[in-house]
């Protein structure tokens, strides 16, 4: 058999050891080398084992197991869902993200000459790099189109809607103050009623996305503390259930990795089961939700769809959670283990 | 094999459980613990087993010092040591063949090793057609065999016991020990505390005796007279 240890090397079993009969000495060094060999293998198996039993001795105690499954499904799927959430909603606004463009509203009643002749303006303006000239006419025509009030505005006598310039400036990345100054730049020339800065609210929006994105990671944060306390303190009640077990393993030589590692795999399934169910609850969520979510967007004319997951989120979801619950058992086991033995 | 030098161990509170006691034990001796409870026995098997580190001196098992072992190395220092407990420490929630095979598991040993060594070990104690029994259905006579069996399965060269026979009859005791006896012959080093002094002295062995934490009688030569220990031996 192969000793391990150097105190293994000193404490030889005695020549006329019962169970070690007439095995010459070079037998002896090959057979050390073979049992070496096989004990890497042994090591996996006892893992395997390890890893079987620590999941077996869960059915033990099903409903005590499942309580604590479902407390960290519900901890994990909360975070996650707001982050869906979050990840929606800057998808919705993605588009507008770019909208970086000015409306320019000119005066009513502004002849299709004058308008040739400030678009020209504008259009050479350094800042500028490129209009869309919309004449009243086409704005009314968008403006049926899209907001469903067609019959009503055909009732009209004369169009109220003013002709619009899109302008598309230049450099706005490298410095929002000019987009600033070119809109009232805009605003003080003749016949220009009104400049609107598209993207005000959208940078709002954003401003208030990374807000909430920031609370998200917060409660993600102590989500996953949560998750480890909970963890932990199972690990801690099953350490107390298996004293005597532990004691005895101590004093027939298991070492310290040997009883800690029947803990670290219950945790690790506490955290790959946890991390499932969560990811059961957030598609199930993102289903129910999915529906009316669709039907409004519909309803604005766009083909929006809430998004779940997206491909290997999940089991980066469950990989998280697989982590959380091997710390938290190690830190538990770990402290614990060491409580016992000095107490 | 067993060297004690000037060895004192105070538990906190200031009791002491043994002052400075020096013995040394040869490899392949067979050797009794003796003295009343409180004596100091279960103390010295712990130094041994390095389950407590001496408050001062030293313990050397083969010629290193049990206070110098760094802490992750016990666990390797203990596979080298068989134990056997008064209250046999099984494990009741597994069978007997897993009860055995426990010290093995720890080491990581590949399984086919483990069933014919575990087998090895329960035939030497006469057990060998109970292995797929729970601990619970067996006589205490018969658990505490399976203790034997566990402790000697990784074929230790040293055999320590604390109080084996302490819950047997006469007749179980004398089987116990005859197991012991037996270890001893085929180079085993064996030390047994055991207060059951006629057990002991019909045996014929050294003994080593210790009256309240001193060591009355080393008992020095395998064969020394017992004549020394006086107290009372208890229910033994």
């Amino acid at each position: 058999m192969a000793r391990t240890s150097k105190h293994g090397a000193s404490l030889k079993p005695h020549a006329r050891n019962p169970i070690r009969k007439g095995v010459g000495r070079g037998a002896s060094v090959r057979k050390k080398a073979a049992s070496l060999n096989l004990s890497v293998g042994g090591l996996l198996g006892h893992h395997m084992d390890a890893a079987g039993n620590s999941l077996s001795r869960l059915t033990t105690q099903p409903f005590a197991a499942l309580m604590t499954l479902l407390v960290i499904g519900i901890a994990l799927a909360l975070p996650t869902g707001l982050h869906l959430l979050v990840q929606n909603a800057r998808l919705i606004s993605g588009e507008w993200a770019n909208a970086v463009d000015l409306s320019v509203y000119v005066t009513p009643g502004t002849s299709e000459e004058a308008l040739a002749d400030l678009s020209a303006q504008i259009e050479s303006h350094p800042l500028v790099d490129g209009l869309i000239v919309l004449t009243a006419a086409e704005a009314l025509e968008d403006f049926k189109a899209l907001s469903g009030f067609g019959a009503a505005l055909d009732t009209l006598e004369e169009n109220p809607l003013p002709a619009t310039m899109i302008v598309r400036p230049n450099a706005l990345d490298e410095n929002p103050e000019k987009v600033m100054e070119l809109a009232a730049e805009l605003q003080a020339l003749p016949r220009v009623d009104l400049v609107q800065l598209d993207t005000e609210w959208v940078e709002r929006f954003h401003a208030m996305l990374d807000v909430v994105r920031r609370v998200v990671m917060v409660a993600g944060i102590l989500l996953a503390l949560a998750v480890l306390v909970i963890v932990g303190n199972t690990i801690r009640m099953e350490i107390q259930q298996r004293r005597d077990e532990i004691e005895i393993t101590r004093l027939v030589g298991g070492s310290d990795a040997f009883i800690r590692r029947p803990f670290l795999y219950t945790g690790i399934w506490y955290g790959a089961l946890g991390g499932l169910i969560s990811v059961v609850l957030v598609t199930v969520a993102v289903h129910l939700v999915g529906g009316p979510v669709s039907r409004v967007a519909g309803l604005y004319g766009s083909d929006f769809s809430l998004r779940g997951l997206a491909d290997l989120q999940w089991l980066w979801l469950v990989l998280g959670a697989v982590v959380l619950g091997a710390v938290g058992s190690w830190v538990a086991a770990s402290r614990h283990l060491r409580h016992l033995e000095t107490g | 094999m067993i060297q004690f030098e000037k060895v004192t161990k105070r538990y906190p509170g200031g009791q002491e459980a043994l002052q400075a006691i020096d013995f040394k034990m040869d490899a392949g001796e067979m050797a009794f613990l003796t003295g009343h409870s409180g004596a100091g026995k279960s103390t010295l098997l712990k130094l041994i087993a390095l389950i407590e580190l001496p408050t001062s001196g030293h313990v050397f098992i083969n010629g290193r010092s049990t206070t110098t072992t760094p802490r992750w190395r016990i666990p390797l220092f203990r596979r080298q040591i068989g134990m056997v407990f008064q209250d046999h420490k099984l494990l009741y929630d597994r069978s007997v063949f897993n009860n055995v095979a426990l010290p093995l598991i720890v080491a990581s040993t590949p399984r086919q090793q483990i069933a014919k060594r575990v087998r090895a070990a329960l035939d030497q104690v006469g057990l060998l057609h109970k292995e797929n029994a729970m601990p619970m259905a067996l006589s205490t006579g018969e658990q505490q065999r399976v203790g034997i069996a566990r402790a000697v399965v990784r074929k230790p060269a040293l055999l320590i016991a604390d109080e084996p026979t302490g819950n047997l009859d006469p007749e179980l005791s004398q089987e116990i020990m005859a197991i012991f006896t037996r270890f001893s012959e085929v180079g085993v080093t064996v030390l047994v505390a055991s207060h059951d002094q006629s057990l002991i002295s019909s045996l014929n062995r050294r003994l080593i005796t210790l009256d309240q934490g001193r060591m009355v009688d080393p008992g020095i030569g395998a064969n020394a007279d017992t004549g020394v220990f006086t107290g009372d031996d208890g229910n033994g």
